[in-house]
């Protein structure tokens, strides 16, 4: 592996109880971080050094509790250096028949919940004069998946956010990304009936669908100095599934 | 170490970008095959520094703007070296200027060193990559190459040439195991940015949401993330890598 190193940084990942989130909070506390994990219930992984590891149950939906999280998290280590805004949903549905719940869940959850996370972390890292903003946005944000209206609007959102958010903080030595992945072997992608998981893997040019580890080394990438020329990109991970 | 046994290819690795590329990936134990047009000194020197830090690296004079010998001069490379692992078409050249006044020689010049050179050699490194199997290729475009520039129409249009062969490449040889990714950088801080006076550096800083040029090593760490495993799920992908500078 290439080799990271983020001793002494604190970071916050959302949505780290299973999938992606899960493998992204394992690499950042190998790497030496401390890491605070968000989600609306705790994962099963346990084992993890307490002196690095902070589990804190919240709704990303929710922006009030997203301030007193980070506050949380400074009380308890003292900064915050990078922020992944993970935690996200998909409510499948073709859009005449889609529900207005269908629509603000997602909407509130995969894009409130970014805005939420980075609007708080921001003043934290504008204080350090650094930090490290990640968000996980979509291959269907690039492009639209049918049956995802909600989801590919949130997605494509979070790249707004990303870009809008960079040219902010860019003087304050804050970098802004995100990584969007394409097909990956997850909770949320197991419950696809088979037929159509085929097809996604089809439609990459590598024939494979990928795995968490492979989102979680673009994230380590854009968390470390390896990036530091980096901001308002959006790296995709994605075995060619969208070229 | 993960990288032992493989040997790289860098085009245009005596300055710039490129060096600091093939000085990365020698620090990583990989064998640097180091690419180069005219100053044998800077080579030799590469090679003989990498030989006294315990790293493997040979020098390979090839002029890629020269149309009619750089098949013969890839052909004997590859029949001496074998197997290349990794790619990084990286030499390329910027004569700026109005398209009003830019001859035909110059803006051929320029497509042919900077993309059709590039097609050359990979054409010539992918066979050895197509029978093991095994390979990353990496392009250097430019933002240029995406959002264009006055002054540099051949430039941009090779550098998004650059872009569109990316794509099609991984498309046609990811059924063998070899990603293709390009880079596109804003502006760094080599010889080809060294022109511009003082003042216009610092005026393109401040256009720069991180304040600052990047350096060649920011461009290298991307480099060699791309070519990496971590990467194993990464092709066809374009990165900027500009401080900003496109938003």
């Amino acid at each position: 592996m290439i080799q990271v190193d983020l001793t002494g940084q604190v970071a916050v990942v959302t949505g780290a109880a299973q999938g992606i989130g899960e493998v992204i909070l394992s690499r950042l506390l190998e790497a030496g971080a401390s890491v605070v994990a968000i989600d609306l219930k705790a994962g099963d992984k346990c084992g993890f050094d307490q002196n690095r590891y902070l589990f804190i149950q919240s709704d990303v939906s929710d922006f009030d509790a997203a301030k007193e999280v980070v506050n949380r998290v400074l009380e308890r280590f003292g900064r915050l250096d990078i922020l992944v805004a993970n935690a996200g949903i998909n409510r499948d549905q073709v859009l005449w028949k889609m529900t207005k719940e269908n629509w603000a869940d997602v909407i509130n959850v995969d894009l409130g919940g970014a805005f939420n996370y980075f609007a708080a972390a921001s003043s934290a890292m504008k204080q350090q004069n650094s930090g490290k903003l990640i968000a996980i946005s979509s291959i269907n944000g690039l492009r639209g998946k049918f049956g995802q209206t909600n989801y590919s609007a949130a997605k494509a959102g979070v790249i707004g956010l990303v870009k809008a958010a960079a040219k902010e903080l860019g003087k304050y030595s804050i970098r802004v990304n995100a990584v969007a992945p394409g097909f990956i072997l997850t909770e949320m992608t197991d419950k696809m009936p088979e037929k159509y998981r085929n097809m996604a893997i089809e439609e990459t040019v590598l024939k494979k669908a990928g795995k968490p580890e492979d989102i979680a080394n673009a994230v380590l990438f854009l968390a470390s100095d390896l990036s530091s020329h980096i901001t308002g990109e959006v790296i995709k991970v994605d075995g060619g599934q969208y070229i | 170490m993960r990288f032992l046994g493989k040997t790289a290819f860098v085009t245009g690795a005596t300055r710039g970008i490129g060096k600091a590329t093939a000085k990365l990936l020698l620090q990583n134990d990989i064998k640097v095959i180091i690419g180069y047009a005219h100053s044998d000194k800077l080579a030799e020197e590469i090679v003989k520094n990498a030989s006294e830090n315990g790293k493997q690296a040979t020098a390979a004079k090839i002029d890629l703007s020269d149309t009619a010998s750089i098949e013969k001069s890839l052909k004997e490379l590859i029949d001496k070296v074998g197997t290349i692992d990794y790619l990084v078409n990286n030499a390329g050249i910027a004569e700026d200027g109005l398209l009003l006044v830019s001859s035909s020689d110059k803006i051929i010049r320029t497509i042919n060193t900077n993309l059709v050179a590039s097609m050359t050699v990979t054409k010539f490194v992918l066979k050895g990559m197509i029978k093991k199997r095994f390979g990353s290729i990496v392009n250097m475009s430019s933002i240029v190459g995406e959002d264009g520039n006055a002054g540099q129409t051949a430039y941009a249009a090779s550098k998004a040439g650059i872009i569109g062969f990316t794509k099609a490449l991984a498309k046609e040889v990811a059924s063998r195991n070899i990603r293709v990714n390009a880079i596109a950088p804003g502006f760094i801080q080599t010889d080809m940015t060294g022109v511009l006076s003082e003042n216009d550096k610092n005026k393109i800083a401040n256009r720069i949401p991180l304040n600052r040029l990047g350096k060649p090593e920011d461009v290298a760490n991307l480099a060699l993330f791309l070519l990496s495993e971590e990467a194993n799920y990464i092709t066809g992908d374009t990165i900027r890598i500009d401080g900003g500078l496109h938003l």
